[in-house]
């Protein structure tokens, strides 16, 4: 392994390894704009520049390979010149309108200015005038006078999604990034070129606007959108809500995981957090009443509800409930659903899988058919119906039109999705005791007698399991909606009014009880899971390869 | 007369066709090559003859094509580069032109030497009439048998496909070529790897100027020595000056190198018009540094002007005498390389275009006492920094007008005006 010396500092790194990746290694970041870890290198922007010696010329650490004996200077006198030179140079034809940039704050042109630049522009020329505020997707905002031609975004969609659809056009100082003539940038994946982009040339047009980038903070989290269970940072608006409409969430970031999705998520994902903060919240308990929705405190609903299972419990048995659970729950809310149902109410007829009537986009990239996260650990539980010998939803929902279903309890599901409205309402109407417990008002909701209100995924702590069994962690980013409460919450407190009290003070111990219980969990524990996600038993050689050729 | 090769055939009518060429002993020296010659043997002469890229690298021809790995099992291809666009260089055309077989004859040595059994021309755009001699001249060889399977009745396989360019300076630099001519845009590579190892489709390639190769056939048919005596030491034989500007007689003259610049402009090309002197001096293109009257004694060979703090390059001579305004040259020069920036590496894309506004304003009368000092840093921040040599070629002459012409810079700043007779 050649050992080479970086600003005094010696290390010893694998052959293959570039300078700026070594010099990482040791802590010393390099400024970067053209270079992504996830793309090839081409070594245009320059900004990289540091002197190696006995090399007459200052070279680029992205593309630079270490070599044995190397002596690399990254940040003195003459590499702080080039810099200054290069940032100089960016900034000519740039326009000074960071004050409505959105980009401003996480802009890598600003802080490298910052923190290398010279401050008095010594440039009196009127500058290169292009393209501004053009849309060149569903998704993206093209600024052309920001761009500083990098070829991130144009690199991501030749190599990553292959889909080409921009170019950089003319020469010179009139070089712009375009989409190519008659073509859009419109693939499934264009928000990751927002990411990518360091300047404020592609901005994003669901966040244009919105919100000043240091008023948002990050919460680690996993996308809920499909079973992939891409890693992302949570963007919320924690200090001024008021000024986005009482919109919390304001983003959603793809987050560095290199055994699931590396640097990237779907556009499906990214922007589908919209419910989150939409008015079909389910902000309290509520029961219907004549046709009307009325509101309840949790500890009446609590009540009614427990009387009234025990009641129909009492009266017709076990055979006469049914539970359809959702893998749109985490593990937790999963797990204390489970021991809810079979251990306190004894009940059998659990089923959690709705297979919806219109196929999910689908792809060999990140984007899989299953649009929940948690099919898999669902499964891992033991909810199928054939774990439990009950019926399955579709035969609930035939013995709920036969009469012979009392009770249903259904979590999340829009039963729409997979079967005909009719069938839906006609059955619902059967049941004397609907409880719909969920986010989001749908139409299925719209059927029960109960309401109770569960917490997003941005509001509550828990894990889901991938579709390829790894268990990943989301985190509380904001305060549950009104009156919301995490599924294993609701389900442990109508346990312990129907008198079998679970020891769960924080999801945590959810899952530690769970990996005590389960034997695809058995040897987790919730506190070593870490920010990268750690694969269930009997899933670990053969994923990691299979996730590897997802993601290669 | 000292000794020609190449434009002794000129003035020979119909010089371009193989009976004309082959009346001159064309052809006679892949015949022997393909017989009794191994590949080995070529480069080692060549590398003999002290034969430098006469593209203007000035890269010692032998030894770039002892480059191609020989275990490599991919093709190999030879390229060359007839995308002739430096101003005040014409030479090239002059080649294709007129000694158009010699050139043929060249690329059929140099692909037996490094095992290419394709080779393309890359062509300027502009060069309309050249491309369709080179078409035309194909043809004909193909029909002779001397170019296809198996030419001179071989067992070498060689195909000639001419390329045309579409009007970028960029794509004369080796891997902007080679990208061009891969249908990309013309984007200079970074590198290693070097063509040899990876070039035109991932292939090892070489790319050599036209006059190069014209070259290749003297050298093997009378020997390394002979041609290197020509010219002087580590600078082979002969090459071809390109002279216009303020010269009586501007033209390509084809002289030893090492002949001293003096000799070139005086005897050669007649002198100044009108008696003249001669105010400034480029010696090998545009982006060669600017030489003043008393730096002309310079012999002309890599070597010579480097030692000078100038090159040799494509060994275009541009004389401008003393009614020249050097503020307006400099803007000229460097509003061509802004145009022709490709675009790619920040430091030319940005450092061209502020550099062509400084001086466009210096010569409108609006110039600032800091300007000229701007002007020479942003050349000094371009050079050395980019990918490929355009930044350098675009700051060169900045960096030397500037500091050899400084007090016309800063009389244009101070008054507003030129103070050069007839300006």
């Amino acid at each position: 392994m050649p050992k080479i010396t970086i600003d005094s500092t010696e290390i010893e790194v694998e052959k293959g390894t570039t300078v700026i990746q070594a010099a990482e290694q040791i802590g010393i970041d390099i400024p970067r704009y053209c270079y992504h870890p996830g793309l090839s290198i081409v070594g245009v922007c320059r900004i990289c520049l540091v002197e190696i010696e006995r090399m007459p010329k200052l070279q680029v650490a992205c593309y630079t390979p270490v070599a044995d004996g190397m002596v690399v200077h990254t940040n003195n006198e003459k590499v702080q010149q080039a810099r200054r030179a290069v940032l100089e140079f960016l900034l000519i034809n740039h326009p000074l309108d960071c004050p409505v940039c959105d980009q401003a704050g996480e802009c890598w042109l600003q802080n490298f200015y910052m923190q290398h630049g010279l401050y008095d522009s010594k440039m009196v020329e009127d500058k290169v005038k292009k393209q501004k505020a053009l849309p060149i997707g569903p998704n993206v905002m093209l600024d052309s006078e920001r761009c500083i031609l990098c070829t991130r975004c144009v690199r991501f969609c030749d190599e990553i999604t292959e889909t080409h659809e921009l170019g950089i056009f003319n020469r010179g100082d009139h070089t712009e990034l375009l989409p190519y003539p008659g073509q859009e940038l419109d693939n499934k994946y264009s928000g990751n070129t927002i990411d990518i982009c360091p300047v404020g040339a592609l901005t994003d047009k669901d966040f244009r606007f919105r919100t000043r980038v240091w008023y948002l903070t990050e919460t680690p989290s996993v996308c809920p959108g499909c079973s992939t269970g891409c890693n992302i940072n949570v963007h919320h608006n924690d200090h001024r809500p008021y000024k986005a409409g009482g919109i919390r969430v304001s983003r959603l970031k793809p987050r560095y995981n290199p055994d699931v999705n590396q640097w990237w998520m779907c556009d499906e994902g990214r922007y589908g957090f919209t419910q989150v903060d939409a008015d079909s919240r389910i902000v309290a308990p509520q029961k219907k009443t004549r046709g009307d929705w009325q509101l309840l405190s949790w500890q009446d609903a609590i009540d009614e509800i427990a009387t009234k299972i025990k009641g129909i419990l009492n009266k017709h048995g076990a055979d006469a409930f049914g539970v359809i659970l959702s893998p749109q729950m985490t593990n937790e809310g999963l797990f204390a659903a489970k021991r809810f149902f079979q251990e306190t109410l004894e009940v059998e007829n659990i089923d959690f899988e709705v297979v919806a009537r219109e196929k999910g986009y689908a792809d060999d990239f990140l984007m899989k058919a299953d649009k929940n996260p948690n099919s898999e650990g669902a499964k891992k539980i033991g909810l199928s119906a054939v774990d439990n010998s009950g019926l399955e939803v579709a035969q609930m929902l035939a013995d709920a039109k036969d009469n012979r279903l009392k009770a249903l309890y259904i979590c999340h599901h829009n039963l729409e999705k997979g079967f005909k409205k009719e069938e839906v309402k006609e059955a619902l109407s059967k049941v004397d005791l609907v409880i719909f417990q969920g986010t989001n008002q749908n139409s299925t909701s719209n059927l029960a007698n109960y309401c109770l209100p569960s917490a997003s995924f941005v509001e509550k702590d828990g894990t889901f399991t991938n579709f390829a069994g790894r268990v990943q962690e989301i985190h509380k980013a904001v305060e549950p909606l009104g009156e919301s409460k995490p599924d294993w919450t609701i389900f442990r407190n109508l346990s312990k009014r129907l008198g079998k009290s679970m020891p769960y003070f924080e999801a945590g111990d959810v899952f530690n009880a769970l990996a005590e219980e389960v034997d695809a969990f058995k040897g987790l524990s919730y506190e070593k899971i870490g920010e990268h996600g750690v694969l269930l038993n009997g899933h670990r050689a053969s994923t990691e390869k299979e996730m590897g050729a997802l993601v290669a | 007369m000292s000794e020609k090769i190449i434009s002794k055939f000129f003035d020979i009518e119909d010089s371009h066709t193989i009976e004309i060429y082959e009346k001159h002993g064309g052809y006679e020296t892949i015949r022997k090559v393909l017989k009794q010659w191994t590949p080995e043997q070529i480069i080692e002469e060549v590398s003999n003859a002290n034969l430098r890229g006469l593209g203007g690298a000035g890269f010692p021809a032998g030894r770039k094509w002892s480059f191609i790995p020989k275990d490599s099992p991919k093709p190999k291809y030879l390229v060359i580069n007839a995308d002739e666009s430096e101003p005040g260089t014409f030479k090239d055309r002059y080649v294709i032109d007129h000694y158009t077989h010699g050139l043929f004859e060249g690329i059929m040595i140099a692909s037996y030497a490094i095992g290419a059994h394709k080779a393309f021309i890359y062509i300027r755009g502009e060069y309309i009439r050249q491309t369709e001699r080179l078409v035309e001249q194909i043809e004909a060889a193909y029909e002779k048998g001397y170019l296809g399977k198996g030419i001179f009745g071989s067992k070498f396989d060689l195909d000639l496909i001419v390329h045309r360019g579409a009007g970028a300076y960029i794509c004369g630099e080796e891997t902007a070529l080679l990208e061009s001519l891969e249908g990309k845009k013309g984007w200079p590579r970074m590198k290693p790897p070097f063509p040899a190892i990876e070039g035109a489709f991932h292939s090892p390639t070489i790319v050599n100027n036209v006059e190069t190769l014209a070259y290749v056939p003297t050298i093997i048919k009378n020997g390394a020595d002979s041609f290197a005596n020509l010219g002087s030491e580590r600078n082979g034989g002969l090459r071809l000056y390109s002279i216009s500007g303020h010269v009586k007689n501007p033209g390509v003259y084809e002289l030893p190198m090492g002949i001293p610049l003096r000799e070139i402009i005086y005897e050669h090309a007649g002198g100044l018009e009108n008696g003249n002197g001669i105010k400034a001096v480029i010696p090998g293109g545009s982006s060669s540094p600017i030489l003043t009257p008393n730096e002309i004694d310079v012999n002309m060979d890599f070597d010579s002007l480097a030692a000078i703090g100038s090159m040799l390059g494509s060994a275009g001579i541009i004389v401008m005498d003393d009614s020249t305004c050097m503020v307006r040259a400099l803007y000229v020069v460097t509003r061509f390389y802004h145009h022709e920036s490709c675009g790619q590496c920040t430091p030319c894309r940005e450092g061209t275009g502020w550099a062509e506004k400084i001086l466009e304003r210096i010569l409108n009368g609006s110039g600032r006492p800091e300007d000229v000092d701007n002007l020479v840093e942003i050349a000094d921040n371009i050079i050395g920094n980019t990918i490929c040599p355009l930044g350098d070629a675009a700051a060169l002459p900045i960096q030397s007008y500037v500091k050899k012409f400084r007090e016309e810079f800063e009389y244009h700043v101070r008054e507003g005006k030129c103070d050069v007779k007839g300006q």
